[in-house]
Formats: structure tokens, sequence, C-alpha cells
């Protein structure tokens, strides 16, 4: 069994000089004495270099993955930081309780979530996964372990959170759970025709709706420009006798069960087209299993591998909502034009509710993020040019989900680059890291 | 429902063993020598699994302390289904060579601490005329190699001192597996370089628990095919093999 460290859009390629495995949190190595620069990898389903040190070492997280504690009374859980949100959901869901934010895989990581600060469907009511940690421990290379929250070493919390692993190891951390009368989902999807109906339905939607995202059709112009399917739903409220038995049912009022089709770049426009109509009323209502509705793309296990050898990039970006989306309407436009991006994007709106986390990318507004396959200087050529309609409108781009960003671009979304400088431990460091960090040639 | 008793319970092929039996009505008496280890497993369990478990801490060193570990083990568990033995240690070969006292410590730990222990478990099998010993050993056991020969030499006792109790425990109906694992990735070998022929400790686990199902009173290789490799290793003339920088 040899191990090949990737991260999830299989570039850029790295080559580590060393892995370590932890196995556990009172066993940690002396982090001092390893001779290359570390960083924490945990699932790697980071799609750029994020999770990567090439030329590095990596402390691989997976086996520091126990359990600590657990009220569920109160609903409070705190483990190792390498657990997945995978097994945490086994053992809360029976329990009665839930994330309180996640994001769109299971497949990821405690330490990473709070690493990247990721946000799910309930951004606009809940904010960012960093916002809901009440504490957590990070060893530092020098051997010193800081218990971190929002009253204690508070500057340490607030640069860990979004972080990207570069403060030290988190070893553990303890959240608040949300409470939930079972595991399904009251779910809607609408039809949208155009960006203004989306627009519309996402206000009319965010106060009553906790989970809201959408997917748009990225390859269609002219009449049909930004269309696409609009999802929402809140747990459901049912009792067990109401629930459908005993397993979640597979044929639902939705439109797709699994979405391997959609992948297949050869047969983009018809499935889009297929996508598109198979949702034949404009509304459907209907109860989904959390499994689905969350994690859609989970049950095909590795998807990521479609686009071969090359690998793919993702482009997730947010811009601030003003006069009616005109910049998610030129970013777009700019996609299909291109003809190059994923023929589905998913586009969110983003909640006024701030996160802990000064390196934290959620904010205020709309964020759009759709794959693209590797086709080197073009694919990088368009960034560039959507780089520069996100600039202009103070928009910011997510590091977790990029590859390809400029240190100029890196700086522009995260005014406060500088101040987190000061919390880096000096022996992490990460491929992105010294890429948004190169000096100008 | 089994009860089952696990001597270096901490070690990464028995957590993942562990992790496996945790289930039903099973009872568990963990051992090891670490006692946060052995928390930490225990609140980990008991959170997964639902699942209540009794640890005792013992180094294998003090052998004094092995009745009481065996009696506290009895009477929590009554009857005694599984006994799995997965300590050991992977000694420095050119320490050993160089400092006579660490290679009879680790042989201690390797090999002596494995023999005592199963000497006092089979009066308890002998009595209870049920029961499964299992021991982990290791491929390393079946020929001498330069670079490891004290870990061998322990391991290849063991599996002859198994041989010998499967012998005499047969007729009492009580089965003495011994299992031979090829290379794992745990800590034990985390400062070997990883390749092809490393298996998770999962893989272990399984084929240990696959094999206790089956109530196997044999020695077992794990993967399976090391059983060929070693059977090529054991075939190598001693002329050519030792030339081989083994
Ligand atoms: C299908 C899919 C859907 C996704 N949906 C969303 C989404 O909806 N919202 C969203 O925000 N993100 C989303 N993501 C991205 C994903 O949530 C993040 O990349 C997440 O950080 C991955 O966690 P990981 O455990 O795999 O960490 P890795 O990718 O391995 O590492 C991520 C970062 O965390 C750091 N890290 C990991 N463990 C520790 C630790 N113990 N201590 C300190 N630092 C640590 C690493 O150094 C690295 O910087 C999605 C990804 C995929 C593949
Ligand atoms: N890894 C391999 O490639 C491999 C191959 C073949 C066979 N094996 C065998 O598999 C078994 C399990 O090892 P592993 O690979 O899972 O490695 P491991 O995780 O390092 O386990 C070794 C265990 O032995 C315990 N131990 C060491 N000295 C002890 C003592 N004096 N008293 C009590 N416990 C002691 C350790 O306890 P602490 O946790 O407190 O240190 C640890 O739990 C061992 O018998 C090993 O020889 C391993």
């Amino acid at each position: 069994m040899k191990q090949h460290y990737k991260s999830w859009g299989l570039y850029p390629p790295a080559k580590h000089k060393n892995v370590i495995k932890l196995h556990w949190i009172s066993d940690i190595p002396d982090l001092s004495r390893i001779e290359t620069l570390v960083l924490p990898y945990g699932l790697g389903r980071s799609y750029g270099d994020n999770c990567l040190n090439n030329d590095n070492t990596l402390l691989d997280t997976s086996g520091i993955s126990r359990f600590i504690e657990f009220d569920k009374k109160s609903g409070i859980i705190k483990c190792e930081a390498g657990v997945s949100f995978a097994k945490i959901l086994k053992v809360i869901v029976p329990n009665g309780w839930f994330f309180p934010v996640t994001p769109g895989t299971k497949f990821v990581t405690v330490g990473g979530a709070i690493a990247n600060d990721v946000h799910g469907k309930n951004h606009h009511t809940a904010g960012t996964f960093g916002k809901h940690i009440i504490s957590f421990e990070l060893l530092k290379s020098s051997g010193k372990k800081y218990i971190c929250s929002a009253t204690k070493n508070t500057e340490l919390y607030k640069a860990t959170i979004g972080g990207m692993g570069l403060t030290g190891l988190i070893l553990w951390a303890q959240f608040k759970l949300k409470p939930i009368n079972n595991a399904y989902i009251d779910a809607e999807t609408i039809k949208f025709k155009n960006l203004d109906e989306f627009f519309e339905l996402s206000e009319k939607s965010s106060k009553e709706y906790e989970y809201i995202v959408s997917w748009i059709d990225c390859t269609s112009r002219g009449k049909n420009f930004g269309r696409g399917l609009f999802f929402r739903g809140n747990h459901s409220s049912l009792d067990k006798s109401e629930l459908p038995q005993p397993k979640p049912p597979k044929r639902l009022p939705f439109p797709f069960t699994a979405p391997a089709f959609l992948l297949n770049r050869f047969t983009l426009k018809i499935a889009n087209a297929v996508i598109y109509r198979s949702q034949l009323k404009k509304h459907t209502k209907g109860i989904k299993h959390y499994d689905p509705f969350f994690y859609p793309l989970d049950s095909i296990l590795n998807w990521n591998r479609m686009y071969g050898k090359r690998g793919f990039f993702q482009y997730q970006c947010v811009v601030p909502y003003t006069d009616g989306g005109t910049a998610i309407r030129q970013i777009l436009e700019c996609i299909s034009k291109s003809g190059k991006g994923s023929f589905l994007a998913v586009l969110k709106t983003m909640g006024s509710v701030s996160s802990p986390g000064i390196l934290s990318f959620p904010r205020e507004g709309v964020t759009l993020a759709l794959d693209f396959a590797n086709h080197g200087e073009k694919t990088r050529k368009l960034f560039a040019d959507l780089d520069e309609i996100v600039k202009s409108v103070g928009g910011a781009l997510y590091p977790c989900k990029d590859a390809c960003m400029s240190p100029e671009m890196f700086r522009f979304s995260y005014a406060e680059w500088k101040n987190f400088n000061k919390y880096i431990d000096p022996k992490f460091s990460s491929s992105l890291w010294r890429r948004v960090n190169k000096e100008k040639e | 429902m089994k009860n089952i008793l696990v001597i270096g319970a901490t070690s990464a092929i028995a957590q993942t063993f562990i992790e496996r039996m945790a289930v039903g009505d099973n009872k568990l008496f963990l051992v090891a020598r670490d006692k946060d280890k052995l928390s930490t497993i225990k609140n980990d369990l008991r959170i997964k699994k639902n699942i209540n478990i009794t640890t005792f801490i013992l180094d294998v060193n003090d052998h004094n302390n092995y009745d009481s570990m065996f009696n506290t083990a009895k009477s929590y568990l009554g009857r005694i289904d599984i006994l799995l033995m997965a300590h050991g240690t992977l000694p420095d070969q050119k320490e050993c060579e160089e400092k006579v006292e660490t290679a009879v410590f680790e042989f201690g730990i390797n090999a002596l601490s494995i023999i005592v222990l199963c000497l006092k478990a089979a009066k308890i099998f002998e009595d209870q005329k049920f029961g499964l010993l299992a021991v982990i050993t290791s491929v390393a056991g079946d020929r001498g190699r330069q670079s490891n020969y004290i870990y061998g030499s322990a391991k290849g006792a063991v599996n002859i001192f198994l041989q010998g109790l499967r012998n005499r425990l047969t007729k009492y109906g009580v089965s003495v597996l011994t299992v031979k694992p090829g290379f794992v990735d745990t800590p034990m070998t985390a400062h070997l370089p990883k390749n092809l022929l490393f298996s998770k400790p999962e893989v272990i686990a399984k084929g240990i628990v696959k094999a206790i199902n089956k109530n196997k009173s044999k020695e077992i290789y794990l993967p399976g095919y090391w059983r060929i490799i070693m059977f090529i290793i054991k075939s190598i003339p001693g002329k050519i093999f030792n030339k081989l920088s083994l």
C-alpha cells in the first residue's frame, strides 16, 4: 500500500520528502526536529495546493481520529482533529444532533474544516463552521500547546480558523451541534429561468429556509442564460412514525438520482438539457434523507479522477451583491463565452454572519463555484479575466479551491494577510502559501 | 456474545481488531501499559459504539503483575472466549549487537513475556475447556535476516512455542492461532520507507477476525500472499542467502 498524497483537483502534482502519520495526540513527534517544513493533511478534499507541501513534509492526521467527549444532552462534542464528518454523523444523527455547518462532502476532517473555515448551504443563517467552534488545542513546533477559544488565546483562535494549517497543528476541537428531530430534510426544488428569478427566490427564501443552494447552467446563452435549479430545505419536523421506512427511499420527487452522468464532459450539452427538463414541474416538494441532500457527490467515490491525469481546477469566488448582481452576470457570461466551464455551477448567497477567522473566505454576497478541466494556459487566461471582474467589485477567491491565484489576488482577497503573518508557525508552510507569497520576478 | 481479552490493546493492529469486535453484547477487557492511551481508546469506543469496556494497566516487563491482570479479567469477563496478544517492539538491530542488555530486554518483550503470558492463559483455557488464544508474531520469525534477527528470533521462538501449545491444548477444545503479518503501516514501522508490500492495520484485523470466526487453530499469514513470499525466502539455499543483504 503506497499512498500518494494529492489534492482533490489532482493538480498541482507534489512530491513530499516525507509523510508522518500521526497516531496519538499525546505522542506527536517533536516537530522542531523535522528537517523540512511541515503541513497538516486531513483528507485532501481541498482542490488545489492548500493541503500540499511540495519538497517538504506532511503530517497525516487521519490516525488522530478519536472521539473524546459527547454530551448528548447539550449537543457539545469534542474530538480529535482527524475525525471525519462522516464518522461524526454516524454518532450524532441517531442521537438527534446534526452539524451546525457542513460542506458539500462528508469526507473532510474537523481540522480541515477549521483550517479552511468551511461554509455550507446555511451560510445565510449560521455563518461558517468556525463560528461554532467552542475551543481547540493547537500544538506549535516549539512543543507548546495552546487551548484557544473566543476568550482564551483569542488571537491564535482567530488566526487558526481559516488559517490554512499554517499556525500549528490542531489536536482536538470542541463544537456545538444543532438539534434535529430526524435524519430527513423537507426539500424543495424550483426551476428558475434566469438570474433575476434566482435573486428573487433567494431573497424570498432566506428567512424561512435554513438550507439554500442552486445549480446553474453555465453553457446556455441567449434566452436560456442563467437558468437553473433552486434547492431549499429545512430539517423535517415529522415524527418517527411518519418517516419513510426503513431506509431513505431511492425514488424521490427530485430530478436527479446520481450525478455520475452529469459529470461526463462529453455529454455536457445533452446532460444539461436533461437536467433542466427532467424537472418537469416548476416546483417540487418532498422529504429527503440528509445524505443525498447535503452530499450528492459522495455517492460516487473518486469522481475527481474522471478529469484524467492532468487534473482539474475549481474556481470559487464571492462577490458583493450590488446593483442586481452585475458582477455575477459578467462572470457567468465570461465563462459561458469561453465554453470551458463545467456545465454546472453552484451558486449561493452568503449572509452577514461574521466569522472569528481573520482569513476566512465567506463574506456577504453571492458565491459561485465550478470546475474546469485543466487546459493549461487557456484555463489560466480565463481565470485571469474572471479575477479582474472579482477585483473590480471587491470580491475574493477561496484558497481551498484554488491552484492559480496570484500573490496580488490573494492579498486583494485577504486584507488581513499581513496581520496573519504574525501567527504563522515558522516550521509550517504549504505549497499554496509559498505560491501566494512569491515575490514578483 | 463474546468475552474478549486483548493484551497490547494500544497497538495499531489491536485497535482495529477491537473496533471490529466492539459490537453487540461483546464484552471487552483491554490491557496496555499506557494509561492515557487506554483511556483515549475507552472514551472513543464508548461514544462510537455505546459499549462499555474495562481496562487494566500492565507493562509486560512486570511479570509479577500477570496474575493480578488475569484475575481481574476473569472476574470481569467470567469466561474468556478470545485472548489476543498484540504487544511488541521492533528493536534497533545494531543497538542490540552493541549492547547485550538491549538484546536481552527486547527478547524479553517479544518472546519471554508472550511465553509466560501464554503459559498462564493456557491454565485458564484448560480449565474452561474452551476458547481461542491468538498471538501476533511475524513473518520475520520464519527466517533470520541480518537486519532484524533479534526481533526475528523472538518471533520465531514464539511460533515454535505456540506449535507446542496448540499440540497441548487441542484435546481440551482450545484453539491456538498464530498470526504472521507481513509489513504493516503502524507506529512500529513509522520510520521505515513504505512500499507496496505494506498493508493497512485494518486488513490484518479483518484477517484475524475471519480466522477467529472460523475457530482456526493454526498458523496464518496476513495478507495471505505472504505465505508465498516466505516460502520463496525460506527456499533460498543458505549459500546464496548468506550473500544477500536482507
Ligand atoms: C465535493 C466537495 C465539496 C465541497 N464543498 C464545500 C463547501 O460546500 N464549502 C466549503 O467551504 N468547502 C467545500 N469543500 C472543500 C473542503 O470542505 C475543504 O477543502 C476542507 O478543508 C477539506 O478538509 P480536509 O480534511 O480534506 O483537509 P485537507 O484538504 O487535507 O487540508 C485542508 C487544510 O486544512 C489544514 N489542516 C488539516 N488538518 C489540520 C489540523 N489538524 N490542524 C491544522 N490544520 C489542518 C491543512 O493543512 C490544509 O491547509 C468541498 C470539497 C469537495 C471535494
Ligand atoms: N507493523 C508491522 O510491520 C508488523 C509486522 C509483523 C508483526 N507485527 C506485530 O504486530 C504486533 C502489533 O504491532 P503494531 O504493528 O500494531 O505496532 P504498535 O502500534 O507500535 O504496537 C506495539 C504495541 O506494543 C506495546 N508495548 C511495547 N512494549 C510494551 C511493554 N513493555 N508493555 C506493554 N505493552 C508494550 C506498545 O505500547 P505503547 O503504545 O504504550 O507503546 C504498543 O501498543 C506486534 O507484536 C508486532 O511485532 C507488526
